[in-house]
């Protein structure tokens, strides 16, 4: 799973000068790789797989990639931004993406 | 220094004019249309170098005067009545925030029934939203405290934002002489705005008004809180300083004949003007009355309130607003709570007049004097300028 990052994403103008801020507000963007959202991630049987494209397109967050020429032919999913919707298994015509749970049962 | 013929409007509009705003985001409202056309004019003729953003709504103009600021300038919006309602939301965000913004209120009733003229409903509706409130009397007072009110609410120890309401039509479109100080002046008085708290810069990214968790809320409001506190003694500190470099004076709560009062009234806005003119007539016929003005309505002056009051044994409070279902109007509950630790149980009564543009003359603050004098003790709330027959004013044949 991706992990959320500690550190700040900007690079501090005056590293050792600190500043207390008020109101609502975040320097460190936790939540930005939206693949920190995911509690069930898709597994593709790839033997099964048709590499007919509906899962690319109908992913809303445009994070598949289909190989369909190459050696490495299979389906891949970019996990720093799969929210783990389950969009892709759903509309899988061969019935062949499975959502796990990331964490385990 | 020029004197001006000006109403409410013009003064606000050459204070801000004054303070250099940068950017404008307004939405015409009678009757604050004046101001948002007066300031397009001073965009339009050079003597302001601000960008004008003609936005669809108030909630926006609040918006995008929270963006414009947030990157480092000052920005100038004002509004009136159901404008303000439709701003509700934005209000807090640039409350919670700590955005600086200077916002002129010309108050104006609320709906329903529709009105277009003066009471302070609209302004008292949003008391709680954390932005100082300034309740001016005159169009003098009117540019003078929008001035201050820059100077406060961007204080370092403060960074609140900050309403300054002025009375619809009476103020805000009463041609009175206005002393206008020279840019220059004006330039000493007022630091050029310096962002202390959050900003918007893309090299710098933040995340600003994000989703905040019951881990942090609390302190965050806590925060707001504390800025209030510190603005107590902010607000005299600028006072003074504007005393000092304008010739002017100002106080966030003003007892005029209160010494030796068997009786104060208390009032906010241009209703306070009409107050001491019948102070002075009263006391001719030998009445021991007096009156308190409140100027700054948040932060609440709660001591100074304690301090004027100490010795006066009936004391009246004039809202020009109702809190329907409560025990009295906004200003009269403030009053009640602020004097409710002193030992003697003095007689708070309270008033409720002047409601959707009906005038406050002598006559109605004379028949509250009055009633404060008599013998016999007031209940409950009075409703001191209701006709007799209000409950009967619409008879229809059926």
């Amino acid at each position: 799973m991706q992990k959320q990052p500690s550190e700040p994403m900007t690079n501090c103008k005056h590293p050792n000068k600190t500043k207390v801020l008020f109101g609502p507000v975040a320097t460190i963007f936790s939540s930005t790789k939206t693949g920190t959202w995911r509690i069930v991630k898709p597994v593709v049987d790839q033997e099964k797989c048709s590499f007919c494209g509906n899962c690319q397109k109908y992913c809303p967050t445009d994070v598949v990639t289909i190989q369909k020429e190459t050696e490495n032919r299979g389906v891949s999913f970019d996990f720093d931004y799969c929210k783990g919707c389950g969009i892709c298994a759903n509309v899988c015509p061969k019935e062949c993406i499975a959502m796990i749970p990331e964490r385990g049962e | 220094m020029m004197r001006k013929m000006l109403d409410g409007n013009g003064a606000v509009a050459e204070a801000m004019r004054l303070a250099k705003i940068q950017v404008v985001s307004a939405y015409p409202i009678t009757p604050q249309s004046p101001i948002s056309e007066r300031l397009a004019d001073f965009v339009a003729d050079g003597s302001l170098n601000a960008k004008y953003i003609r936005v669809e709504s108030e909630h926006t103009a609040m918006a995008c005067a929270i963006g414009a600021q947030l990157t480092g300038v000052r920005a100038g919006t004002a509004t009136s009545s159901v404008g303000l309602a439709l701003m509700h939301e934005v209000i807090g965000v640039a409350a919670g925030c700590r955005v600086p913004i200077v916002m002129p209120i010309v108050n104006r009733a609320l709906v329903s029934p529709w009105s277009l003229w003066c009471d302070h409903q609209d302004a008292m509706a949003v008391r709680d939203s954390g932005w100082l409130q300034f309740y001016v009397e005159n169009a003098q007072e009117v540019l003078d405290m929008t001035l201050m009110a820059y100077h406060i609410a961007e204080d370092q120890r403060v960074q609140l934002p900050a309403m300054v309401c002025l009375d619809g039509f009476f103020l805000s479109h009463m041609t009175d002489v206005v002393i206008v100080p020279d840019q220059e002046t004006v330039d000493c008085f007022l630091p050029p705005f310096k962002t202390h708290n959050l900003y918007l810069d893309p090299n710098d990214p933040m995340f600003i008004n994000d989703l905040t968790p019951p881990d942090d809320f609390t302190e965050m409001r806590f925060q707001q809180q504390d800025a209030f506190d510190k603005a107590l003694k902010v607000i005299p500190e600028i006072m003074d300083k504007f005393t000092v470099m304008f010739g002017r004076e100002h106080f966030m709560v003003e007892p005029y004949c209160c010494e030796d009062a068997e009786a104060v009234l208390i009032t906010m806005g241009s209703m306070s003007g009409t107050a001491k003119h019948t102070v002075d007539q009263l006391r001719k016929e030998g009445k021991k009355v007096g009156m308190i003005k409140i100027l700054s309505f948040r932060p609440f002056p709660v001591d100074l309130l304690r301090q004027y009051l100490a010795k006066v044994p009936r004391i009246g409070v004039l809202d020009r607003s109702a809190s329907l279902g409560a025990e009295s109007g906004p200003l009269s509950i403030e009053v009640r709570a602020a004097l409710i630790r002193e030992k003697d149980q003095q007689d708070i009564f309270s008033f409720i007049g002047g409601l959707g543009g009906r005038d406050v003359p002598p006559e109605t603050m004379e028949k509250a004097f009055n009633l404060l004098l008599a013998d016999k003790p007031l209940r409950n709330t009075v409703w001191v300028d209701v006709k007799e027959n209000a409950l009967n004013i619409r008879e229809v044949i059926v």
